[in-house]
């Protein structure tokens, strides 16, 4: 069984392992100059290298992240429930949402810096914008799609709003709300680390940055793999989660006692 | 004062929808006795849901007033039990905690509600099922599971809106026998609606035949066959002739 579930991604990393080992040939071969292209070796002794570090550093992308999340699932949520409570929220509120994300980043960011000061707020900020919108809408959608007929049995047995709304709609949203949270799992480090890059005292962002400006190409792509794992684990972690919550959604016949 | 479970006088239905008006109901007439089965029939889109959402309390009746028990009460929800055409079992629940969701509604301690669950499953021949989630389910077996958890809610009045219009015809004959059953042991005054009239014939005291919309009460007549009640009894004379009546009667509504 286990063997199987690893047996998926053998194709993903039969691939992986290919263009790696492409791009490592390509650098010895001496296309390019070391130095501007580290081989892959050369990347894994950076990061071994620089270990305690990195190390660090993470640990404080990885805070800003899952806080980030955190905040940005309650503020999701919080919309979501928000935009159902009438057809005039959902019309007032829809475009703001929509605006929020068409904001530039990259002019946000070093505005926040100002405003706000290097630390940790303002990553959270950067975050929490990145991630709420796909938990908000998926949320949305979740809430609008339970059958009205489902509805109307529980308003016949005089149940309230928010008991329709506790005891139905929001367990009913909960698949799509996964989709929206793995959705949101993966951009919070980019977020984060966007949020670091323009001012930080500490972080991968900050850390790529200083190490770019230093011309240390091996730490940088160091970083970049640290950063692609931790985005992964985040995103399994999310799927993790989900399997236990809703068991029903992933073919469990039944609850064991 | 009278004993009637449920007197419907009067009630009309018309929907709007932007300019346009509905007319669905044009002043329905209905009783139904404490203990007794009463089905109504009448041709597709008549405005039977619409009079059943009316008795549930979930739409309000243009004219017209509804008396449960002898109480007339415009906020009627949570006195009836109320079957809607599909299950709607909650797929993140157990069979179980379905069950036992008006109970929930109603803020009943769990492990009460549970304990009234297993005890009704067990009667009914579905304990076996208590922990299951309702996607293994059969159609057979969730239309029961849903009428179980109607039953919990509120064993003295079950509104059933076709609740076995679905199912293949043995399946359904099965359940009609269980519905019968459970009718029996709990002494419950039923509404019932179906398409069908050798259902119709099959279950009910008595049988209202609705026109085509608006719809009108146009007969009511009584299924005076003997209980316990037997698919065979359907073969008899006295059903058979039944069946012709009443299916020369809404033949003639459908063309309408
Ligand atoms: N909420 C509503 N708004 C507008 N029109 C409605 C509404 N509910 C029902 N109708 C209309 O009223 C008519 C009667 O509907 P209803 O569901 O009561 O019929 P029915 O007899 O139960 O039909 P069926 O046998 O197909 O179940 C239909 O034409 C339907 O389109
Ligand atoms: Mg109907």
């Amino acid at each position: 069984m286990k063997l199987r579930k690893l047996a998926n991604y053998g194709p993903a990393l039969v691939l992986i392992l290919a263009l790696l080992a492409l791009w490592q040939l390509y650098v010895q071969a001496g296309q390019v100059s070391p130095l501007f292209l580290p081989a892959p070796t050369a990347i894994v002794a950076a990061l071994a290298h620089n270990w305690p570090i990195i190390y660090d550093n993470t640990l404080q992308t990885l805070l800003e992240t899952v806080l980030g999340i955190l905040l940005a699932t309650l503020f999701g949520l919080a919309m979501a429930i928000l935009l159902d409570v009438s057809s005039w929220m959902r019309r007032a509120i829809y475009p703001l949402l929509v605006i929020s994300q068409t904001i530039p980043m990259i002019a946000l960011a070093p505005l926040l810096l100002i405003w706000i000061g290097p630390d940790i707020r303002s990553k959270l900020i950067v975050v929490i914008i990145y991630c709420f919108f796909p938990i908000a809408v998926a949320c949305a959608d979740g809430l609008a799609s339970v059958e009205p007929e489902l509805i109307n049995l529980l308003r016949s047995m005089r149940a309230t709003r928010w008991q329709i709304l506790w005891m139905v709609r929001l367990p009913a949203a909960l698949p799509s709300f996964f989709s929206g949270l793995r959705i949101a799992a993966t951009y919070s480090v980019v977020g984060a680390i966007f949020g670091e890059y323009v001012g930080a005292e500490k972080g991968l962002g900050i850390y790529m940055q200083r190490a770019t400006n230093s011309f240390a190409i091996a730490q940088v792509f160091a970083a970049i793999v640290v950063t692609a794992v931790l985005s992964l684990l985040l995103f399994g972690l999310v799927s993790l989660i989900e399997r236990i919550a809703l068991p029903w959604y992933h073919g469990a016949t039944y609850r064991r006692a | 004062m009278d004993t009637l479970k449920l007197r419907a006088r009067g009630i009309t239905k018309t929907f709007h929808s932007g300019r346009q008006a509905l007319e669905t109901l044009a002043s329905i007439d209905l009783t139904v006795e404490a203990g007794e089965f009463v089905t109504v029939i009448g041709p597709s889109g008549c405005g039977k849901s619409t009079l059943f959402n009316i008795v549930a309390g979930i739409e309000t009746p243009g004219a017209g007033t509804i008396a449960i028990d002898g109480v007339v009460e415009s906020e009627r929800a949570g006195k009836a039990g109320y079957m809607p055409q599909k299950p709607l079992l909650l797929p993140w629940k157990t069979v179980e905690e379905n069950v036992i969701l008006g109970l929930d509604v109603r803020h009943v301690p769990r492990k009460q509600a549970l304990a009234g669950a297993r005890e009704l499953l067990k009667r009914f021949g579905l304990l076996e099922f208590a922990p299951h989630y309702p996607a293994t389910l059969s159609g057979g077996m969730s239309q029961r599971v849903a009428l179980l958890r109607t039953v919990l809610f509120n064993p003295g009045f079950l509104l059933l809106d076709e609740p076995f219009g679905a199912l293949d015809a043995l399946t359904r004959l099965s359940c009609q026998m269980w519905l019968l059953d459970v009718w029996q042991e709990f002494r419950a005054s039923v509404l019932f609606i179906t398409h069908d009239v050798r259902e119709a014939i099959l279950l009910s005291n008595r049988i209202y035949v609705l026109s085509a919309r608006p719809a009108r009460v146009l007969r009511v007549v009584e299924a005076r066959l003997p209980y316990p009640r037997q698919p065979q009894q359907l073969a008899s004379p006295e059903a058979s002739q039944l069946e012709s009546e009443l299916m020369s009667l809404l033949l003639k509504e459908q063309q309408l």
